[in-house]
């Protein structure tokens, strides 16, 4: 049950995200579809117990590939499709963390929190990264074998 | 050879607009130096140099051709934009359409606003509130007032915006509003957590795609771009939570 409102929900947050950036009126529901997606790999691997860190590497790295196939079939930019995935993912929270502590005068706490969410945010990156340098290894290898391929009967 | 000049004159000025246009849109650096070069190699122009910065683009068609500029002052993030610049580069460089079409097309795109009404974007800021109230595990109970905070607080954004051209000033008090909304519904409502309904109205002004931005030109290696970006994703980030700090400390 708390699986099925994760998923609603996770659906109308990332298209009022998208409806916020104003992305194409036809696109939105894939950009929800996207958020869906991230969002319930986070949410799950999250509830057995992996790390924030991890979770948010791998959430990022499936929401990169799903976003790469749609920009690909759409023939739009891929940002238009990654932005509703990755909102929900940013470290709002701990960051929101670290400014409380800091405000309280609990500076090493404050440090941790902060430190978790640059970690965070780079573990993000990290996985649109890889996932795009990913899609364009198979890609290319693709072209490269097909063109060969055509070679070679063509003789 | 006049004719060729005035040619060359137009060519630039189309795609700077291009480039002008997916800047201030909040494009990716890369993407916008990509574009542009590949709309001029379209029109046969290979020595074409382009130098991008989230403030400016220098451009130039050739060795011989003379370099222009155009500065960008103002950025906002409206992907529909850069969908449709997209398109039209498409269309060119696969010469669908012609030089003068393209330029009158991204003139139109430049002049019409695509943005939903106001009231619509509001209503679905406060829907993505309450549901990521939700999401970061909240109570049922506290989901009107994270609406309520988080659809307040983008409506005082875009007002702001509206008055002043200090980006950073509306998203203070945007988050202001934010935090003391918080504060009051859980000393005066019926809220519980004042954390929860903070970090999930917050959430439609988080510079999260700057942030994804800046990383990417970073890997790019557009390290200008990406440390432009970078200062505008922390100072944003600052004002929200020197806001928040502000109403908690009340």
């Amino acid at each position: 049950m708390d699986y099925i409102i994760q998923l609603i929900v996770s659906f109308f947050a990332t298209a009022g995200i998208a409806i916020i950036f104003n992305v194409p009126r036809k696109t939105l529901i894939y950009c929800g579809f996207v958020g869906v997606v991230g969002w319930m790999i986070y949410f799950v691997l999250t509830e057995q117990g992996l790390d924030i860190v991890n979770a948010s590497f791998f959430s990022a790295f499936v929401i990169a590939i799903v976003a790469h196939l749609y920009a690909r079939r759409f023939k739009m930019p891929m940002i238009i499709f990654i932005v509703g995935g990755i909102i929900p993912l940013v470290p709002g929270g701990m960051a929101y963390n670290a400014m409380r502590n800091v405000v309280e005068d609990d500076y090493i706490q404050g440090l941790q929190y902060g430190l978790k969410a640059f970690l965070i945010t780079g573990a993000i990156v990290m996985g649109l990264v890889f996932a795009e340098v990913l899609i364009q290894l198979i890609f290319r290898s693709v072209r490269t074998s097909k063109a060969t391929f055509q070679k070679v009967y063509k003789k | 050879m006049v004719l060729r000049e005035v040619d060359n004159e137009f060519t630039i000025d189309c795609l700077l607009l291009a480039g002008r246009i997916m800047i201030e849109s909040g494009a990716e650096t890369y993407r916008v130096e990509d574009t542009m070069l590949r709309m001029a190699h379209s029109q046969n122009m290979l020595d074409a140099q382009c130098y991008t910065t989230p403030t400016g683009i220098i451009f130039s068609l050739g060795k011989t051709q003379p370099t222009r500029i155009t500065s960008i002052s103002n950025r906002v993030t409206d992907l529909q934009k850069i969908a449709l610049v997209n398109s039209v580069s498409r269309r060119l460089t696969s010469h669908m359409i012609t030089l003068e079409d393209a330029y009158d097309e991204l003139k139109s795109i430049q002049k019409t606003n695509y943005f939903l009404p106001t009231y619509i974007q509001v209503i679905s800021a406060a829907l993505a509130s309450g549901c990521f109230l939700i999401m970061f595990k909240g109570g049922w109970s506290d989901f009107l007032f994270a609406c309520l905070a988080g659809g307040l607080g983008f409506l005082v954004l875009l007002m702001i915006n509206d008055l002043t051209k200090v980006k950073f000033f509306s998203e203070f008090t945007a988050s202001l509003v934010v935090g003391s909304i918080a504060v009051f519904a859980v000393k005066y409502g019926h809220g519980t957590e004042i954390d929860k309904i903070v970090i999930s109205s917050v959430m439609p002004l988080v510079p999260g795609i700057l942030i994804t931005n800046a990383v990417r030109d970073l890997m790019a290696g557009h390290f200008m771009s990406g440390m432009a970006k970078g200062a505008e994703a922390f100072l944003t980030a600052f004002a929200i939570g020197a806001a928040i700090a502000v109403t908690l400390s009340f």
